[in-house]
């Protein structure tokens, strides 16, 4: 029945106009990146990250730099449309009692949700990536890519580690996307949960930039977004992943648990 | 998932003892449509819902009757498992919805308050997403032949493709039914169909319960409309603070109320002497231009053939019952300040009839 509530939830999305509006910004933002570049055809890019420097030597290095900029918050924010969304949106519709008087339980209902947020941001990096790999190997060539450590992988090695950098970066993301779940069973307001997940990124991204608290900045969610460097070394670093790994552990799982409670516990008095 | 229909839920509660189909409780048999015991919702200081207890049998089409306000619609919450009771207990068919989730609306469909939809798209398009969320998306063309079904049956099919955001609210009310009749339910729960319709609206609506209902299905209607439980319904309870101040069978409540005649003859003031001597009149009196009588109706053949007999000739003698409207005031006005079971009988008709 999980599955069944599952495949209704992604229909559900399927039709709604917000799920493109989060996916069409993480689209278009690597087209213009590219077609911009293209414009300007400029060879001498910042020396300050080795992969804006051979932004015209390899079409792999576009989808890296498009997954450092846009990691920051253009993905969390898509990420939290939709999570923020997802239930606070049959509350407004008053379509909350409406699903559950039907088949399915309410904590399969919050599964569905959840998996649904979760599907929808990986769906967002995903497409990203891809359309960033597409458009950069179709304007600069599928050549190989030099990584942090400076070590030169090959064309395939260097696709394989875009992918495996996007899937690292969904350890985080996917917290985002779990706390937004939560806001949005919290506050039964879809505007208030997409703002407070997104305000909460904000929030962090200032904690870690206060003098004094720079021991506690390991430990925030914001600093996991830039995990998936780790991979793009030789040999790979692994110690920010699994450090990354249980950090998010620690938001994502009480964000979750804290949600499936109150979903499953509340008056549903409302609509 | 709905059960096929006939089908029956699986055991009762062990905690509740099984219950006779006039919501009395004996050894087996198939457990009523719904039973409440205690129901009680407390929000903070206010109590909603006051004790209620409920006995919607096989094949009724039940009245929860009731002023606004007056925790109609908390018990449906409640019963659907929308909201949870502070106390009591209520089952659907043997099953509580607080301890068997969704098993427990096997069978049931309806909506509380207006049904809702999702306004962006097409009623058709709601219905689809409601037989998915059913486990329906298995067979497509027998879910799609339902989907036609349903909305043939509440006239709505020549709108299907429209979006809801679009619909008036008669509209949204019937497309609720729809939603409701794709599971087959075996059990109709209806919180006030017809309020908001214009006098149209209502009649379809009315015709249209009075259809289901002819079909087998067991109505649970929630109104405050007096006329639409007294046309629809055969059995009441009537709810006031939170409390049910009456259940059991609608005549009874009319006989209840007593029964009167209004006796019109050639001779009122000798006929009203002869009422008052009567043996069996246990009340007469002038009321403009009639006399008002109370007594069965035994006695007032009797009367009639003793006004026969002394030359005056009866006019008009017609039977006199009290009207629901009569009831629900006398009984919603002058609510009893003691608890439910202290009250006498004949305010307290609970499986009765």
């Amino acid at each position: 029945m999980t599955l069944t509530a599952y495949r209704w939830e992604l229909r559900k999305l399927i039709s709604q106009k917000r799920t493109y509006l989060g996916l069409g910004l993480v689209i278009v933002l690597p087209l213009f990146f590219v077609i911009f570049q293209n414009v300007h055809q400029r060879h001498d890019r910042g020396q300050d990250n080795i992969f804006a420097a051979q932004i015209t030597q390899s079409g792999l290095a576009t989808p890296v730099l498009m997954l450092l900029f846009l990691s920051v918050f253009m993905l969390p924010l898509a990420a939290a449309l939709v999570a923020g969304d997802i239930v606070a949106a049959e509350d407004g519709n008053g379509t909350l009692k409406t699903i559950l008087t039907r088949s399915a339980n309410r904590g399969q209902i919050f599964a569905a949700k959840a998996l649904a947020a979760v599907t929808y941001a990986t769906i967002a990096v995903f497409l990203s990536a891809a359309v960033a790999t597409v458009a950069g190997v179709i304007s600069w060539g599928f050549h190989h890519v030099t990584t942090y450590s400076g070590t030169v992988v090959s064309a395939p090695e260097g696709l394989l580690l875009v992918f495996a950098a996007n899937a690292v970066y969904l350890i985080p993301l996917l917290t985002v996307a779990g706390i937004g779940v939560l806001l949005s069973t919290t506050t039964h307001n879809s505007a208030a949960a997409v703002v407070g997940t997104i305000g909460f990124v904000i929030l962090l991204f200032i904690v870690a930039g206060i003098p004094g608290l720079e021991g506690a900045k390991p430990y925030l969610l914001t600093e996991q977004f830039e995990n998936w460097h780790g991979l793009l070394r030789t040999p790979t670093d692994w110690a920010p992943i699994w450090h990354s790994l249980w950090v998010c552990a620690l938001y994502a799982v009480p964000a979750l648990f804290a949600g499936y409670l109150v979903f499953l516990r509340r008056d549903v008095a409302g609509g | 998932m709905s059960a096929p229909d006939g089908a029956l839920p699986a055991a009762v509660d062990a905690e509740m003892p099984p219950v006779r189909l006039d919501g009395g409780e004996v050894d087996g048999g198939e457990p009523p449509p719904v039973r409440a015991r205690g129901l009680v919702k407390r929000y903070k200081e206010v109590l909603a819902v006051d004790h209620v207890d409920l006995n919607v049998r096989s094949g009724d089409v039940y009245g929860f009757l009731g002023p606004n306000g007056a925790g109609k619609t908390t018990t449906l919450r409640m019963a659907l498992g929308l909201i949870k009771p502070t106390e009591g207990i209520v089952e659907l068919f043997g099953r509580d919805p607080m301890r068997h989730g969704a098993r427990a609306l096997e069978g049931v469909a309806g909506f509380v308050e207006a049904p809702r939809f999702y306004p962006y798209l097409t009623g058709r398009k709601n219905l689809e997403l409601l037989a998915a969320l059913d486990g329906g998306g298995a067979g497509r063309s027998s879910i799609g032949n339902r989907i036609d079904e349903v909305l043939e049956v509440v006239e709505l099919a020549p709108r299907a493709k429209h979006r809801v955001g679009g619909y008036s609210h008669g509209m949204r009310q019937r497309l609720g039914i729809a939603a409701a009749l794709l599971r087959r339910p075996r059990l109709l729960i209806l919180d006030e169909p017809a309020t908001g319709l214009d006098p149209a609206g209502m009649r379809d609506m009315r015709e249209l319960i009075r259809r289901l209902a002819g079909e087998g299905i067991t109505v649970l209607l929630s109104s405050h409309q007096l006329p639409e439980v007294q046309e629809l319904c055969d059995r009441v309870a009537i709810v006031d603070k939170g409390r049910v101040v009456y259940e059991g069978a609608l005549s009874d409540l009319r006989r209840q109320g007593g029964a009167g005649y209004r006796l019109r003859t050639s001779d009122n003031q000798r006929a009203l002497a002869l009422a008052g001597a009567q043996p069996g009149i246990e009340e007469a009196a002038a009321v403009d231009g009639y006399v008002r009588l109370q007594a069965d109706e035994s006695h007032v053949g009797e009367l009639s053939l003793t006004l026969g007999r002394e030359g005056i000739a009866i006019l008009t003698l017609t039977p006199e019952l009290a009207t629901l409207e009569d009831l629900f005031f006398s009984l919603t006005e002058e609510t009893p300040t003691t608890p439910p079971a202290a009250r006498p009988p004949a305010a307290r008709q609970e499986g009765a009839a």
